[in-house]
């Protein structure tokens, strides 16, 4: 893959001061690549972020995007060809969903007939009924349609570059999760060249192609894929910042499309008494699944609320979680803890049936992954 | 009964005079606050990136404002003359406070990640000036213009005492008369069109206001 983006020997030194915030930085971003910077606060993250479309101008060194020198062209029209997403959003009060996503289009001069229809686009791509959102108010928003908004308005006037500093950081962890997933699924998509930056490791393993992991005036501690710098942390400073629980952590590179799933026994409702009776009979696991007519997941029943007086749609556990393709099987575990028969059910986009993923997918997969680790570590040793 | 009788009795001997001197009042209340605006809000702007000049212009406006008005109206006589003028200067002065700090206060206040939003999606400075700060500090300001308004409507009555015409006319003859036929009627006469005039004033900034400021805004 062509590098998209190339920083050389990128330096920012804040006046009256004599450490560099950023220290001579080197970095090759190919075409389609998430880059996923991530360190301790303070590191200079956000810093080396805001030195690629120049919102901080960089004291030395070059910024190259696609060949081309940008280091000294006008910022404000280097910055219309890149996306920015940032934590607090920053949408326009003021205006409405429609022109807030139609900022930089407006900007490059874009016709209004053209504008009208990125915006419908973009905001079917993140999931929002332009019907519905385009003549609202930011004010009208919650937290995560906000920065659904805020994606779609950095990808206006469809730029190649993404910047995303913190994006998902003020966002409640459910919302966020499904965010990140949307927002993976959108990339699949897109391919856009993305720099993001995080301070949570978990984020950065599960949105990363490659990871770089920084330390003080942004000098790279480890430049991988999360794959491996979870397997071989290259120094005591990383190992750190990975912190405990790498096992889990890992749980985060694996996605449920990635396994197969097991089939439970199941039964479309409406369905009477006997049928069900029957279905339970046949099951393996002494559960049925009840299905709505859509495919949908209702509840579980097991044989023991057969006896209960209660009406079949009444009847055992409603199915209150529910993971997707996309989630990770860190994901999946989080939602089998909860279930009554420790067994997350994958649902697709519409809520349909798909399958189940059982806790025993997921002690062979973590077996697999301490075998590689012992492989290791054995090897490590030998050398 | 007596009392509002002989009142309208006086308004309805002079309409010729009340709409003359309403006018008068009117249009300083007009001509000071445009200029006040233009002024208020135009150093406001060229102040918002400069601290010092900030606090420089918010205190000699501050000042002005506590500038006795008896003092002030007749301050510019020896250069304007009796007239218009000195009570437009005048009231100037005391119009502009307001609708600065407003305007100081209005820029201020702008989310600081909307403004690094909109740096970062390539507005210029003037276009963040002119299309994202300007109309989000608005109602702040328009609020300042109100406030100024009302300010201008009740002090513009001092300038009868430098020939400058408008309401207080009728106050300063009815004190001048005070106890004669017709003296409190022409003192409730000034005092009550001012209020309707500041009340009038009032309605039109209200209405302003509304027609302005952006729905995503209230």
């Amino acid at each position: 893959m062509s590098t998209f983006i190339h920083l050389d020997n990128v330096s920012k030194t804040y006046p009256g001061s004599d450490v560099p915030a950023v220290a001579a930085l080197n970095l090759d971003i190919p075409k389609g690549e998430v880059l996923v910077l991530v360190g301790p606060s303070g590191c200079g993250k956000s810093t080396t972020l805001r030195l690629i479309n120049r919102m901080i101008e960089p004291t030395g060194g070059r910024i190259i995007f696609d060949g081309e020198d940008v280091t000294d062209v006008d910022a404000d029209l280097l910055r219309r060809r890149i996306g920015y997403v940032i934590q607090q959003i920053g949408l326009f009060p003021h205006r409405t969903i429609a022109e807030n996503i139609g900022t930089v289009p407006h900007l490059l001069g874009w016709n209004d007939d053209r504008i009208s229809a990125r915006v419908d686009e973009l905001l079917d791509m993140v999931g929002m009924d332009p019907g519905i959102y385009r003549d609202r108010y930011p004010k009208e928003l919650s937290g995560g349609q906000a920065q659904r908004v805020g994606v779609a308005r950095a990808l206006g006037a469809d730029p190649e570059v993404l910047l995303m500093d913190e994006p998902f950081g003020a966002i409640d962890p459910i919302t966020r999760d499904r965010l990140q997933n949307e927002f993976l699924r959108l990339q699949a998509d897109l391919q856009k060249t993305i720099v993001f930056v995080t301070h949570d490791i978990d984020e950065a393993i599960k949105m990363g192609d490659r990871i770089a992991i920084l330390r003080d005036q942004s000098t790279i501690a480890q430049l991988d894929t999360p794959e491996a710098i979870l397997a071989h942390p290259a120094n005591n400073f990383v190992e750190d910042f990975l912190g405990s629980g790498a096992i889990l952590k890992g749980l985060n590179l694996k996605r449920i499309r990635d396994l197969d799933l097991t089939d439970v026994t199941t039964i479309k409702m409406p369905e009477s008494r006997d049928q069900v009776a029957a279905a339970l009979d046949r099951s393996t696991d002494g559960y049925v699944l009840t299905l709505d007519e859509r495919d949908r997941p209702l509840r579980w029943i097991d044989s023991g609320d057969m006896d209960q007086p209660e009406a079949l749609s009444e009847a055992g556990v409603a199915v209150r979680v529910r993971v997707e393709p996309e989630d990770t099987l860190r994901d999946a575990l989080e939602q089998m803890l909860q279930s009554v028969t420790g067994t997350a059910v994958c649902v697709d986009r519409d809520g349909r049936y798909q399958g189940a993923v059982r806790i025993e997918l997921l002690t062979s997969f973590l077996e697999e992954m301490q075998q590689a680790e012992r492989a290791r570590q054995s090897a490590e040793v030998r050398r | 009964m007596d009392g509002i009788r002989s009142f309208i009795d006086f308004i309805n001997g002079r309409w010729d005079e009340v709409l003359e001197l309403t006018v008068e009042h009117a249009i300083y209340i007009v001509t000071v606050i445009a200029a006040a605006t233009v002024v208020g809000v135009g150093v406001g702007i060229w102040v918002r990136h400069r601290p010092v000049a900030r606090e420089v212009a918010l205190a000699i406006a501050s000042v002005f404002l506590t500038l006795p008005s008896l003092a002030l109206f007749t301050l510019f006589l020896p250069i304007v003359g009796l007239g218009f003028w000195g009570p437009f200067i005048a009231l100037f002065m005391y119009a502009l406070l307001p609708i600065l700090r407003n305007t100081v206060t209005g820029l201020s206040e702008v989310s600081p990640a909307v403004l690094e939003s909109a740096r970062g999606m390539g507005l210029g400075s003037r276009q963040r000036l002119w299309q994202v700060q300007m109309p989000l500090a608005w109602p702040v300001i328009i609020t300042g213009i109100r406030v100024s308004a009302l300010l201008t409507a009740g002090i513009a009555a001092i300038a009868t005492l430098v020939a400058g015409g408008g309401l207080g006319d009728f106050i300063k003859d009815g004190l001048a008369r005070y106890g004669l036929p017709n003296g409190v009627e022409s003192i409730w006469t000034g005092t009550i069109l001012i209020i309707g005039l500041a009340l009038f004033f009032d309605l039109i900034f209200t209405f302003i206001h509304r027609a302005t400021t952006s729905p995503g805004l209230r």
